[in-house]
Formats: C-alpha cells, structure tokens, sequence
C-alpha cells in the first residue's frame, strides 16, 4: 500500500511537470533564439542557450524597424476608447435592465443573448460591406465600433452583479431626492467596481489578442496593432527567426505582466464568463 | 432631471441608456445577418452594381463541388483535437485539485497560453515545427532523429501539427473551467469519502465525475463548433496551405481573394446553420437535464 500511493505520486508529479514543461518549452526555446546574433542562430542548435543575455538587438530591430511601436500605441487607444465604452454600454443596459420593468424588456434581453449566438466570423462577410459603407474602413473607428458592439457576456456579469445590490440603497437615495442617473452614477457604478475589473480583463485580453477585424478592416500600414504587426514580419523578415523571435517575446511581455499581476482576477473573471 | 417626477424620469433614462446599445446590435449583430442571407441568393463580387439573383445556385454550388465540400474533413482533425484536450483538461484539473505542492505554479502555467496572442501562438509553433525547430532538436537531443518528420510539408503531419498547436493554446481555458468547477464541490463529501476508505480512483468516478458532467458536456458540444469555426492557427501559419484550409478560411478566402461575396454569404449561412443547430441542442439538452444554467 506504502509503495504504491508513492508510484501514484511519483505518477502525479510527473505528469504535471510534463504537462508544464510542454507549455512553456516552445516559449523558452523562442525566448532563447531572441538573444542569439543571426550568424549564432544559423550555427547553434535551438536548445544551446545564446551567449550574451543582453544582446537587444534584434528587440530594438523589431520594434523599431519592425514598426511594432506603431502597433502598441494603435493597440493602447482602441483598447481604452472600446474598454471605456463597452462598460458604459454594458453597465447602462445592466441597470435598466436589473432596477426597471418596462414594455419590451424580456425581448431585448432574447435580442442581446440571440446575438452571441451568431458566431462573428461568420457574419463578416455581410459586415465588411456595412463598415465600408459607414466609411469606417481604414480607420480606427471601424475596430473599435465593432469591439463595443454588444456582448452579452459584459451584460450578464452586469446584471448578476447589480441584483445583488440591495435595491432598498436606490430607494434610500430617491428619498433624498436623487434622480435616477445620480444613483446609477453615484450609488450603482462604485459598487459593480469587481464586475468592471472582470469585464475590463475579459475583454480587454481578447481585443488585445484579435487579429481578424483588424486584418480585415485596418489594413492600413499606419493602423496596424499588435497582432497584425507581428504578422507582417513573416514576409520580409523570413527566415530571419532571431528577430522573429523578439517580436513574438516584445508581444507576449504585456500579457505576461498583467497575468503576474492580476492572477486572482483573471482566474475569476474567465470562469464566470464561461457559465453563461 | 431633478425637476421631473421619477415616472418621467425612468421613461427617458430607460430610452437614453438603451438606445446606443440596440443601434449597435441592429447595425452589426442583426443588419448583416440579414445581409447575408439575401446576399447568399445573389451572384455579385461585392463591389460592381450589378448583382443577379440565382436562388439557391450557390447552396446546391456549395453541396455540389468537392472542392468546397472537403474543407469539412479538416474539421474532423479539429473535433478529434477537442477531444483529446478536454481529458487532458479534465485530467490535469483532477490531478491539481487534490493535494500537490506548487499547486498555483503549476495551475498559472497549464493556463497562461490560453491567454497569448494568436499570431504570436502561430508563430512559436512555425518555430517549434520547423525543420531543426524546437521539436526537431529535442528529438535529437534524446537521440530520436529516426522520428524527425516534415511536421508542416507532409500532408500527413500539417494538420496533427494544427491541431496540437490549437490543444496547446485552448487546453488551458476548459482546465481552470474545470479545476473551478471540481474546488466548488463541496469539502464535507470528500472528507465523508474519506471516512468511507474511498480511493482517488473512486472519488474521481463517484465524486468529482457526477458533480461536473454538465459542465463537461457543455464544453464538448461548445467544441463542436469551436472545431467549425477554426481559423487563426491554420491560416497564420499555413495561410491555409498545404490541405490545412478550414471552412472559415475558405470562406473568407472566396468572399475578399476570390471576389465571390454570393458563395461566400453561402458558406457563411451554412456554418451559421450548424452553429445555431448545436446551440440549440445544447439548450435544450440541459433544460431536460436540469442544467444549472442562466
């Protein structure tokens, strides 16, 4: 009995390091290349660690040549401009949704959830042909307007969030007079403050992540972000994987610090997201 | 605003907070639905005026030609994939859920690919599959070499490697899904276990198993169409060369490379069609069930 719970944990811990390892080897292994010169990478086997750990310079060719600062500063407005609005949006339809009855509630609330059933990437063919029309093709807006479009995820964690505020807060305050747009601003949005760290995390991975709007609708060389300027180095930088190599590390850094940091939350937010 | 009654007051707000959003879902949610099917009846390349109507020629079209009926094979590599990452999801969330040092260490590492950017994913495994790449030099490094094979220009291997590549980045997602849901059980029912001399093996079955199977089922019908829908990996990578074109690549290589916006709205409607159709089973499957759902 002794020796085989020992065999079992053996067992466990092996396949857990396993299992980490397969996770984060192909990402060392790129982390190493980054550091190497291109005649070190042509001539040394990809495990052989580089000689010098603070050879920057394929860091400095990818973000300066590489016009990767381009793609963080487009990357950094769109995320604050639809972050900002999605949980405007969110947290209004949230509210009237959650403190008022009214006529076509419960069809708004199907229209909202039959929405995400709708896979985006299926629609886009009738949407390139809307933003363009709008004029929106070829800038920032186009990205931005469709990431604030309506995810009924952001709504639901709203909703959730607000009914259980007790509603006798909102009625205190109305005996103090304060009209309805005061205690959504006063009373309800400082106290949804978790729901919006949640929804700010959840969504602000995924924008920073996407790739296909802004392929499809900002293929402009000055509108490129994050992901579609790492993209673009496939083509003229080839073979050149030292330098490719700094590239992806330079996109990864920022998810790995807010992962570092924010660890508790995202853990939180992706799974009350998922029981939608 | 004070100036007005609460009645007044709660009929403007509720127009005011409402009317941006429903702009937004009609424009972008529910306006190229519709588009899409009407355009799915026309021949038109999506710039000239002239659109000719052809019912339902593209749907047969789609049926029809091989060449756009074969993209659903790749698919099968994809659900297969699904698979195989729910119970390493299921496996590694068990494991992390009983007692084992570094718990957090090893919980942030299965799961933080997940979060990584798509392009960037892509292009680590272009490197990790490449000839003398990642994989090639590990092989050799425990003197494998005989198993070194072209993993992306052998049709054999392109769409394993996809398909690893895709386990890699979402395996991480259903693992903390599941680990959630596995620490919510509540403690009392494994320390009864326990009295009762149960083993791992039996809480696994009786215990841990019983208490997430809607949760669990849930995540494989949502990898049906996850399996569909596949698209980021293949095409970074591959730009759906190479017999690794998934249905949406081929969709949205027909609509904006081959200019054939009719078939493409088709194509779109179809897996539209399937989506909805998997959903919707979903829905109903875990209401007879009693789902805890929303």
């Amino acid at each position: 009995m002794k020796i085989h719970s020992r065999i079992l944990s053996f067992l466990k811990y092996l396949s857990v390091i396993t299992g980490s390892l397969i996770a984060t080897v192909p990402i060392l292994v790129v982390f190493i290349a980054s550091f190497k010169s291109d005649s070190e990478f042509l001539d040394t086997n990809a495990l052989k660690l580089p000689e010098n750990f603070l050879n920057f310079k394929n860091y400095i060719t990818a973000f300066i040549d590489g016009r990767m600062m381009i793609g963080f500063i487009n990357t950094t407005l769109i995320l604050v401009i639809s972050l900002t609005g999605a949980i405007l949006i969110g947290t209004m339809v949230a509210y009237v949704i959650s403190r008022f009855d009214f006529k076509f509630k419960k069809v708004i609330l199907a229209a909202f959830l039959l929405a995400t059933l709708i896979p985006g990437v299926t629609t886009q063919v009738a949407t390139f042909q809307i933003v363009e029309s709008l004029g929106l093709f070829n800038t920032r807006l186009a990205a931005i307007i469709l990431y604030l479009g309506t995810d009924i995820i952001a709504i639901y964690i709203f909703i959730q969030f607000m009914e259980g505020i007790s509603i006798s807060l909102d009625e205190a305050a109305m005996l103090e007079g304060a009209s309805y747009i005061r205690i959504y601003g006063t009373i309800i949005l400082p106290l949804v403050k978790p729901a919006i760290v949640t929804v700010m995390i959840i969504k602000g991975i995924s924008i920073y992540n996407d790739f296909y709007i802004p392929f499809l609708y900002m293929p402009k060389k000055s509108l490129q972000v994050v992901s579609t300027s790492l993209f673009k180095f496939i083509g003229p930088y080839g073979s050149n994987w030292e330098i490719i190599s700094a590239a992806i590390i330079i996109a990864i850094i920022p998810t790995l610090i807010i992962f570092l940091f924010l660890q508790k939350y995202i853990y939180n937010g992706f799974t009350a997201g998922s029981v939608k | 605003m004070k100036n007005l009654n609460y009645s007044a007051q709660r009929r403007i707000l509720i127009i005011c907070f409402l009317f941006v959003p429903i702009v937004l879902l009609c424009t972008f949610s529910f306006l190229p639905l519709g588009n899409m099917i009407y355009y799915s009846t026309l021949k038109w390349n999506g710039l000239s005026k002239h659109k000719v109507f052809i019912g339902f020629a593209n749907y047969a079209r789609l049926f029809s030609d091989s060449e756009y009926f074969s993209v659903f094979k790749v698919s099968l590599y994809y659900l297969a994939g699904s698979v195989i990452q729910l119970a390493l999801a299921l496996f590694f969330a068990t494991i992390l859920s009983f007692k084992i040092r570094g718990k957090n260490l090893f919980k942030g590492i299965l799961f933080f690919p997940y979060l990584l950017n798509g392009v960037a994913i892509a292009f680590i495994f272009l490197f990790y599959f490449k000839g003398n790449g990642t994989l090639d030099s590990f092989l050799k490094f425990f003197g494998l070499e005989g198993l070194i094979q072209y993993w992306l220009k052998d049709v054999r291997w392109v769409n394993i490697s996809m398909v690893f590549t895709s386990i890699w980045r979402y395996m991480g997602f259903n693992f903390i899904v599941f680990l959630g849901a596995i620490q919510s059980i509540d403690s009392q029912i494994f320390e009864a276990a326990d009295i009762d001399g149960a083993n791992k093996w039996h809480k696994f079955i009786y215990i841990i198993l019983p208490s997430i199977k809607n949760i669990l089922e849930l995540n494989l019908i949502l990898s049906v169409s996850g399996a569909i829908s596949a698209f980021e990996i293949p095409y970074v990578m591959m730009g759906g060369s190479n017999g690794t074109r998934t249905f949406v690549i081929q969709t949205v290589q027909t609509a904006f490379v081959n200019g054939k916006l009719g078939l493409a709205s088709a194509m779109a409607v179809v897996l539209l069609v399937i989506v909805l159709f998997v959903t919707i089973i979903q829905k109903i499957y875990f209401k007879h069930n009693g789902g805890n759902e929303l």
